[in-house]
């Protein structure tokens, strides 16, 4: 069909117009839900590190907001290890680390991390009014992708006691595997750091034996080499100096205190 | 239903398939397939926009100039699809992460494209929803099969559910690690398109 040149203008921009404001009432009235959504997911996986809840119970969104009173969100300043006054509410990790006043360059590291936040948020769940455990967020790249994650340490800042990643594109059936609650229950009581203080957890090839035998070594994942050798960098990076290591220190000594 | 819209309707199922036929769509019917859940989700997500572009672009066929015609489908499907991640987001936040950029990538899905294009600018708005339908269909059949096939076999669950217990889950079954990767997925489309053409001798390409 043959029109001129103002109809085909003025055709185009009604269309653009029309299209905008679907696309934005829909953008808009889905936010709330969608954030929503992406808070209550945070917290699950915090819960399911922490061994609160696991993925097999569909937990509702009461429940997890009752769960989720004995947890204590903390922003901390990562250097000093010391808890600042900033709100964890609305605080966006990801966002800081790409902000480079509120970042610094990550020292190298196998993990492919690039740039380190000053500041990260950490959850302290607490047991008779005490915290009893610190859940610190661990991201690093795996095969293809980056994984993004939790680990539960317990009040010695030493023992794990619990992992799990919400965020990860790799194989399913391979580097996938790290989902799976079979590899996760390998993980409580193995220890982070060897008699001397050297960060000594890691993924090994193979399979290690239980936690009184094999203190730093979990067991590879079949056929997923590239994202075990990831997790492994993940953890030593974010539980060296440049990442949880002064916090972990300074909550261990809250314990004795 | 008549006879024709039956036929509009069914025919994308095997007749002409979209993937089998017309090798449209293979990217993301490697991606998303590796999982029923997920490729559920993709499926129902690709029939709804086929079915609303094709029925808005019927609607408009006659008012689009010819000369920004692509520009004006493309602007409709991606609005769509726009939407479609949205209202994921907001409802299945779990497989919409999972999901990931296959969802925003439906809009160069060229089975949407080619069935705006080709079916909804020559016909009427009840033809072409019934197409979009249709080809989203088929579509879908071959998505389902390929994840049927891969989830099982790779992963030994149908839907997350355990069907053949993995070895080191302290079952039997030894998981097929190829047809969890997108290789695998070339594999059983590639079978699918062959016994298709076995059962359908006419869509074998004349060679030469």
């Amino acid at each position: 069909m043959q029109h001129n040149a103002l109809y085909t203008i003025l055709f185009s921009a009604a269309v653009c117009v029309v299209c905008a404001v679907l696309v934005s009432s829909a953008a808009v009235s889905l936010k709330e839900d969608q954030l929503r959504n992406a808070a209550e997911d945070k917290q699950r996986n915090v819960l399911y590190a922490a061994g609160l809840a696991s993925p097999a119970e569909r937990l509702s969104t009461e429940d997890l907001q009752r769960r989720f009173e004995q947890i204590r969100s903390i922003v901390i300043d990562l250097e000093t290890g010391e808890p600042t006054a900033v709100n964890p509410t609305g605080f966006d990790q990801t966002k800081e680390s790409k902000d480079p006043d509120k970042s610094r360059a990550a020292p190298p590291n196998r993990a492919s991390v690039k740039r380190v936040p000053r500041r990260a948020l950490v959850y302290e769940v607490m047991e008779g009014g005490k915290p009893s455990m610190a859940v610190v967020p661990i991201e690093g790249y795996g095969l293809w992708s980056t994984l993004y994650g939790f680990l539960a340490v317990g009040g010695d800042g030493n023992t794990v006691r619990g992992i799990t990643y919400y965020q990860h594109g790799e194989t399913p059936g391979l580097g996938g595997e790290v989902d799976n609650p079979k590899w996760k229950a390998l993980w409580p009581g193995r220890r982070i750091y060897d008699g001397e203080g050297g960060l000594a957890l890691q993924v090994i090839k193979g399979t290690a034996g239980p936690p009184e035998q094999s203190p730093h070594e979990v067991d590879g994942l079949t056929g997923a080499t590239i994202t075990g050798n990831g997790v492994s960098a993940m953890l030593a990076f974010w539980l060296g100096e440049a990442g949880f290591r002064t916090y972990l220190e300074k909550f261990k000594e809250g314990q004795t205190q | 239903m008549t006879g024709t819209n039956a036929k509009t309707l069914l025919d994308p199922l095997f007749e002409s398939n979209p993937i089998a036929l017309q090798v449209l769509g293979i990217c993301s019917a490697l991606a998303v397939t590796t999982k029923l859940e997920t490729a559920l989700v993709m499926c129902v997500a690709v029939i709804s926009v086929l079915a609303l572009s094709n029925l808005s672009i019927s609607l408009l066929r006659h008012f689009i100039p010819s000369n920004v015609r692509i520009i004006v489908q493309l602007t409709i499907i991606a609005s769509l699809v726009i939407m479609t991640d949205q209202v994921l987001k907001a409802y299945v936040y779990e497989i919409s992460k999972q999901l990931s950029v296959f969802v925003g990538l439906i809009i160069t899905n060229c089975i949407i494209m080619g069935r705006a294009e080709a079916f909804a600018m020559q016909h009427g708005p009840l033809d072409s929803l019934l197409d979009g339908v249709g080809n989203g269909l088929g579509y879908s059949v071959v998505l389902m099969a390929t994840a049927f096939l891969r989830e099982l076999l790779a992963q030994g669950t149908v839907f997350g559910v355990v069907v053949l217990p993995k070895v080191h889950d302290g079952g039997w079954y030894y998981p097929n690690g190829l047809l969890g990767l997108s290789a695998g997925a070339f594999f059983i489309i590639g079978f699918f398109i062959w016994a298709l053409r076995c059962w359908k001798t006419d869509q074998v390409e004349q060679e030469g």
